[in-house]
């Protein structure tokens, strides 16, 4: 008898655990997903929205590929998860056994106990339901309030935005994505977010949501009354773990598991946005909820459930991300606020800008923000690894130019300034 | 401007221009005046129109809505708008009388209403294709136009459409009638310097050889720089900067594709389902249009009493189809897939086993069918059908690049020399991938780009012709064309 692993969650830390999974092993794969038939990509639910694809692009497999890799899909809610006899209960009365038990749940959306936070005509952005809510509701939508000053909230906005709403976007803290991203770096995406016609506010909360039934206004932490027919809460998610609170699973935030994303319970894992990792690497947090680290940690759980037992190395941090028309990737760790040993060099010209952070006293390359220029993540993983230092990355920054062909360089202009500043 | 306003006046504009084409078509209207207003109304409605639709927005990608405008997702002003090209396409091909033409007598009607152009250009009356070539050209031009705007923050895509619209207006429309001009007395043969064989599939019939070895000094520049361009330049530009630089920088079929049909690029099917049909079809072609051409050659070395033994040219073309084959299964066979290789040594043993039994008895027709019939089917179906009437008639329905990925065997011939020598690919940043489906979305060949950036591999596939918009789409900076690997 072939080993039975059932996995809850069909997001891409789930998925890319049964793909991987499959090409080394011949035991059962059973992916149970409440969400959708489907595994989709949900960093494109955006552009549904935006009229770039329809629903069926953001899928990267044909439908029968699953059938064909022999991936039994199972759509259903997870109700409880019985780890003493090695079977989850669905809600609508089902039972499923399995050796091994992948969760993969995801995230779900905060929501602070707004007065107001349950009428109608609110919503997160998550779920392949919040965006069919979202498109339903649309054309009642004139004005909109985002509340929530990351990722999210931005593309909210501009998936708005690109229907002709009129959208304020409120943002607790004092410059754009503060908790990533620099002041200054955050002053241009302002700019650039408010000449796409988006009313910004700064050092704004949300205080209560009014309606009968439905929005009518939203009143802000400033006592102002903004008028709107949609309230978009994007301030940040929390793993989705609540079916989980009485089974015998520790949990913390997410689900707490080690380094070969094993929970207390031996034949149960964690992946994905609902796992905390007990020890995580230096500078990395419990949590992390991206796509790529998703991916990652499907990757590496698939060879441990084949018998390759295998430790979660995450690797250097990268990330993506496009705010309206500009580009940002990160390589490394390039915090907002600097560590006291830590320098920067910061350079900015026309919605493009590179913030470089380096050791003081070594020089040793930290990591790198880069906006609107497209940079190899390949160069920066050499870099990273080999300990390179900041003057090395000037010398050969051309080396890691990724924008396309006859596309204007700043190598140049960027080293100038940086040996200026270093004279 | 308001641009709304700069939108309906562009509207406005452009079917006033047509318009008139229509009243000229049913002879209500007439005069070169009246020709080149509506040209130039034409031309000028599709620019004002795009000005209206984008320069109003910061640059940027502009694919909001494309999935909700009728037009560009099947909807009912896309199967009218199909309707119409098609139909177009029949006449134009098959019933160029309702044009106007009049091949005993005068002409009539739009081809008539043309003839002011036709004789400033090239000193004789026009033809339905003149007509044809001449819309086709201000398609390139006002659309061109459309797409630099819409493209705008690229200047891959800038550089690029410059390119299609200079080689669309130079190279095919005025040169070959400047040349014409110049050399009245010649008999015709084609002058488009980049339409080389197998898209101008005409290139070796005996006709065509005779008019350019007839055509004085210009004649046997065509023959020996269309030769060149065969087995010597394009080879060599495919090997540095892959088939992009025939088909998206200087094709003219690729042309109207990346101008003109740039809103339909979206509709071209990714399944596995059509990229199978897609190998089978477009090689096929190939296959046909190599065998017509061999047979065509053939007969005309036998009719002409050329310098060249026929039996020579077989045993030549043997020649080629074995070193070929023994090129794939010594070197290239990493790179095809078995099914392709089978193909190939299929291909090339029983075409070169038709060639040894005619040799051997002696017979005229090489294929044991007459070179004309072949060449005929060929132009009927091939030539006329697919590349015509389904290649651009059915752009808002299948997409922009329906001959070219299904039918064209340029674009097979280059696809196999991208897919075995070519530098170039598109490499894939790491793992930034975040499987969106954009790049598959956008990419008007129908490649599933996604499947492999969201591996981390690079995408060397035979049918890409380097457009640049997948790259261009994508919101992660992931993908990159290069003509080689970048040492870091």
């Amino acid at each position: 008898m072939s080993k039975k692993i059932v996995i809850i969650g069909n997001g891409v830390a789930g998925i890319t655990t049964a793909i991987e999974l499959r090409k080394i092993s011949d035991c059962e794969i059973t992916v149970v997903s409440e969400e959708s038939e489907y595994f989709f990509s949900r960093t494109a639910l955006m552009y549904v929205f935006m009229g770039h694809m329809k629903f069926e692009h953001t899928q990267p497999f044909e439908n029968s590929f699953w059938a064909k890799n022999n991936i039994t899909l199972k759509k259903g809610r997870v109700n409880t998860v019985f780890p003493e006899k090695n079977e989850i209960a669905f809600e609508n009365g089902g039972i499923l056994s399995y050796d091994y038990l992948v969760l993969a749940t995801g995230s779900k959306p905060n929501k602070y106990n707004w007065p107001g936070q349950d009428l109608d005509g609110v919503s997160g952005l998550y779920h392949k339901q919040d965006l069919e809510y979202l498109e339903k509701y649309s054309s009642k939508i004139k004005k909109a309030v985002v509340v929530g000053g990351g990722l999210i909230g931005l593309e909210l906005a501009e998936m708005l935005n690109s229907r002709g709403i009129e959208v304020t976007f409120l943002v607790r803290e004092n410059s754009f994505w503060s908790m990533v991203l620099s002041e200054n770096e955050g002053r241009m995406l302002e700019k650039h977010i408010l000449s796409h016609g988006i009313q910004l506010k700064l050092k704004t909360e949300l205080k209560e949501i009014k309606g009968k039934g439905s929005v009518e206004s939203v009143i802000s932490s400033d006592g102002e009354s903004i008028e709107c027919q949609f309230v978009g809460l994007t301030v940040g998610v929390s793993p989705n773990v609540g079916f989980l609170q009485n089974s015998s699973l520790k949990i913390n935030k997410g689900i707490l598991v080690n380094e070969f994303l094993q929970t207390n319970i031996p034949n149960i894992y964690a992946i994905g946005d609902c796992a905390e990792i007990q020890q995580p690497q230096p500078g990395r947090r419990p949590i992390e909820a991206v796509w790529y680290t998703g991916k990652i940690m499907g990757q590496t759980l698939a060879k441990t459930l084949a018998g390759q037992k295998t430790a979660y190395i995450p690797g250097n941090w990268f990330n993506s991300a496009k705010f309206f028309d500009i580009e940002y990737q990160t390589y490394g760790l390039a915090p907002a606020k600097l560590n006291e040993y830590q320098g920067e060099y910061y350079w900015e010209k026309e919605n493009k800008a590179v913030r470089i952070v380096f050791n003081k006293e070594n020089r040793v390359f930290e990591g790198i923000n880069t906006f609107g220029i497209r940079m190899r993540q390949d160069f920066f993983e050499k870099v990273l690894n080999r300990k390179e230092s900041v003057d090395f990355v000037m010398k050969n920054l051309d080396k890691a130019n990724f924008d396309p062909e006859f596309f204007r360089k700043y190598e140049n202009e960027i080293k100038s300034n940086f040996n200026l500043q270093n004279a | 401007m308001n641009l709304d306003i700069s939108k309906k006046t562009g509207l406005s504009l452009g079917f006033g221009g047509m318009l008139i084409l229509m009243a000229a078509l049913f002879n209500l209207l007439n005069g070169s005046a009246l020709l080149y207003i509506s040209l130039c109304m034409i031309l000028a409605g599709i620019v004002v129109y795009s000005f209206g639709e984008y320069t109003g927005e910061l640059s940027g990608i502009k694919n909001n809505e494309v999935w909700f405008k009728s037009v560009s997702s099947k909807g009912v002003v896309a199967w009218i708008l199909g309707f119409v090209l098609t139909a177009f396409y029949v006449v134009i091909y098959w019933f160029p009388t309702y044009l106007g033409l009049n091949r005993k007598g005068v002409n009539t009607g739009l081809v008539a209403f043309f003839d002011p152009l036709s004789f400033a250009l090239n000193g004789h009356g026009a033809s339905q294709w003149f007509v044809y070539g001449t819309l086709y050209t201000v398609a390139i031009l006002g659309f061109g136009v459309k797409f630099i705007l819409k493209y705008r923050h690229s200047n891959y895509q800038i550089i690029r459409t410059l390119s299609v619209m200079f080689f669309q207006l130079a190279f095919a429309f005025l040169l070959p009638e400047f040349l014409a001009k110049l050399n009245p007395d010649l008999d015709y043969f084609a002058k488009d310097l980049k339409n080389m064989w197998p898209l101008n599939y005409y290139f070796f019939e005996d006709w065509h050889l005779k008019a350019m070895l007839g055509g004085g000094n210009l004649g046997m520049f065509m023959l020996f720089f269309g030769i060149g361009m065969i087995f010597l330049i394009s080879p060599i530009l495919t090997y540095f900067f892959g088939k992009r630089w025939y088909c998206s920088w200087v094709c003219g079929c690729g042309g109207l594709a990346e101008t003109a049909g740039d809103s339909f690029r979206q509709l071209s099917d990714k399944s596995v389902k059509a990229w199978k049909i897609e190998r089978w079809l477009i090689h096929s072609v190939l296959l046909f249009v190599f065998i017509t051409t061999v047979a065509v050659i053939y007969s005309f070395l036998i009719n002409e009493k050329a310098a060249l033994d026929p039996k020579l040219f077989l045993v030549g073309v043997i020649l080629f189809l074995g070193v070929f084959s023994w090129y794939i299964f010594k070197i290239g066979y990493k790179k095809l897939a078995l099914d392709a290789r089978k193909g190939i040594y299929w291909a090339s043993g029983i075409i070169s086993a038709f060639l040894v039994i005619n040799m051997a008895i002696g017979n005229t027709n090489v294929f044991f069918i007459d070179s004309y019939t072949l060449r005929s089917w060929y132009g009927f179906f091939i030539g006329a059908a697919f590349s015509g009437v389904v290649g651009v008639g059915f752009y808002p329905i299948l997409g922009s690049r329906v001959w070219c990925r299904f039918g064209c065997p340029m674009a097979a011939i280059l696809g196999f020399q991208q897919k075995l020598l070519s530098r170039f690919r598109i490499t894939t940043n790491g793992s930034q991938c975040i499987s969106c489906g954009n790049c598959s979305t956008y990419c008007e060949m129908g490649i599933d780009v996604r499947a492999y950036a969201q591996k981390g591999e690079d995408i060397v596939r035979s049918s890409c012709v380097g457009c640049g918009v997948c790259s261009a789409v994508c919101p992660r900076g992931v993908l990159k064309l290069e003509n080689g690997r970048v040492e870091i």
